[in-house]
């Protein structure tokens, strides 16, 4: 186990009947680092981080925080996570004000004490102090959450999926938000259904299924695709999937954006293949290697 | 190339007490169209789209929706469309079969007809195994999917999509999006909202609105253009935080 490890997880299990939510994980989270699990629903996320929560415990496998064992040092453990579980779950008939003194009240601290924290995030909603949690716009209830979870300075900040239904452009400003925590040197594990989210973080999983079919910085797992991908556009996109799919040399065809995403059986069929999408009828086919992106690489651990 | 409307909207506004949710739309949809209807939270999207499928009632303006009119014919707009969300589409606690008798007998269909179409859409889908499984117990990749072929049933005019592909894997997703073209190559109108950006990049027009008001409507190309950017991630993020660049 490395000196600035945070958590170790070891061979963590955990099934719910006869579905096995999460089978035998391993990993290590560095102190100070954003680290990303980045998998569909069900791939076992909200799981693992009740786990980590100390409020349940895995059926197999070991896992530390801190140094302290999550069965029986859950009491000091908790002092020391903020958690801002998928489901916003603040009071909603106590104001703005009275659930950030709440949450700072129950972890014997005050607003003022670690205000310096939360200012840029809490700062937003400030002007809102006197209304109640239940009357904010989502973006705002998710500021709030944000500044509850982190107003006792815990040393991990555990985000479920933060960023799930919020659109592009506040889930840009939460990332950008996790960012300026940096010089506190919280360590930070975040969930998110969004490949192009891994890129924000510092080292990544991905999950699936229950299993870590990957861990690793994000442009490493880029890095990590095993094969030439090329980036194909056409007039008509769906006609050109279709027929991508009908070449003979073609392993995989997934769209991407406004192009598709293709890998072939050997070498040097992007020639043959150009002349038979234009032999199809396909117009202003444009065909270009490009490097694999996150989602790229999942696909491929997919398969 | 002529092509037959099936969405109009003229100057249409809707209005909770002094709130506007929607302010002054005008925009048309056409026959067989992928349409993205993109917006931040809360710009006024969902207002929109229950006007649209005849839920909720325009406070002024004109809304034509397959041939009927928003305000005095919503029954009629109903029976000629099809729905799907994230959230909430099919009965959990119902099998796959029963899932679609319920929903064909409610827009109509004789049991013969529903018969039919259940074989050839378990077939289509490679379901014919899961027939008589509960949807709760089946996952929600293959959920969606088949909520997505319920709500095309009955070959409705339109079919609206909120949001039909949020938490699913990669592949799914893709393959969601595959049944979406082969959808609207049979000539039935693809109305959808997503937060996946790239997914906007599947549409054949999309609009972006904010604070109740369609800002830009074009194509996924025309707009990269007209905004100067790279992706259609970052023509949504000019518009709807101006301040920034």
């Amino acid at each position: 186990m490395p000196a600035d490890c945070l958590i170790s997880a070891r061979h963590v299990s955990k099934s719910f009947g006869a579905i096995n939510a999460l089978n035998d994980l391993s990993f290590n989270v560095r102190e100070g680092e954003i680290f990303g699990f980045i998998g569909p629903d069900g791939a076992g996320k909200t799981t693992l981080f009740r786990i980590i929560t100390t409020l349940l415990l895995p059926d197999e496998g070991e896992m530390t925080i801190m140094g302290l064992d999550i069965r029986n040092g859950f009491r000091e453990l908790r002092k020391n996570i903020g958690y801002m579980p998928g489901r916003f779950s603040l009071y909603l008939d106590l104001s703005v004000g009275e659930n950030l003194n709440f949450y700072a009240t129950v972890f014997g601290t005050t607003v003022r004490e670690n205000y310096e924290l939360i200012r840029d995030i809490y700062s937003h909603i400030e002007p809102f102090e006197k209304r109640l949690a239940g009357k904010l716009s989502g973006g705002m209830k998710q500021k709030l959450a944000l500044s509850c979870a982190l107003i006792h300075k815990p040393a991990l900040l555990v985000l479920d999926e933060p960023t799930t239904g919020v659109d592009a452009a506040s889930r840009s400003e939460f990332w950008e938000m996790l960012k300026k925590l940096r010089p506190y040197n919280i360590t930070i594990i975040v969930s998110t259904p969004y490949m192009d989210e891994a890129m924000k973080c510092d080292r990544v999983a991905l999950i699936q299924e229950g299993k870590i079919l990957s861990i690793d910085e994000p442009e490493k797992i880029r890095d990590g695709f095993s094969r030439k991908l090329f980036s194909i556009r056409a007039s008509d996109k769906y006609k050109l999937i279709v027929a991508l799919r009908a070449f003979p040399g073609t392993v995989t065809a997934y769209p991407f954006g406004d192009s598709v995403h293709v890998t072939f059986k050997g070498d040097g069929l992007e020639n043959s293949v150009y002349e038979y999408l234009s032999q199809t009828g396909l117009k202003d086919v444009i065909i270009q290697e490009t490097r694999a992106g996150i989602e790229d690489r999942f696909l491929e651990l997919m398969e | 190339m002529i092509r037959n409307t099936v969405i109009s909207v003229h100057n249409l506004v809707k209005k909770f007490g002094k709130f506007i949710a929607n302010d002054h739309l005008n925009f048309e949809v056409y026959e067989g169209e992928i349409f993205g209807f993109l917006g931040a939270n809360g710009a006024g999207k969902t207002t929109a789209i229950r006007i649209l499928s005849g839920l909720s009632a325009p406070t002024s303006g004109e809304v034509i929706v397959a041939g009927f009119n928003a305000k005095k014919q919503p029954e009629k707009i109903k029976k000629s469309i099809g729905y799907m969300c994230q959230k909430f589409s099919l009965y959990e606690d119902l099998t796959v079969r029963e899932n679609i008798m319920l929903y064909g007998g409610i827009y109509g269909m004789s049991k013969k007809e529903i018969r039919e179409r259940t074989k050839s859409l378990l077939v289509r889908l490679h379901y014919e195994a899961y027939g008589d499984r509960l949807i709760a117990s089946l996952p929600l990749g293959l959920r969606q999917k088949l909520a997505f072929s319920v709500a095309v049933l009955h070959e409705p005019r339109i079919v609206f999509l909120d949001e039909p592909t949020g938490g699913v894997d990669p592949i799914t997703r893709r393959q969601f999006w595959e049944m979406i073209y082969e959808t609207a190559a049979r000539g039935i109108t693809v109305f959808v909202t997503t937060h996946y950006m790239d997914e906007a990049e599947y549409c054949d027009r999309v609009s972006i609105m904010s604070e109740g008001r369609i800002v830009a409507l074009d194509t996924p190309a025309g707009l990269k253009d007209q905004y100067h950017s790279e992706s259609v991630e970052e023509v949504f993020i000019k518009i709807t935080r101006p301040g920034k660049n």
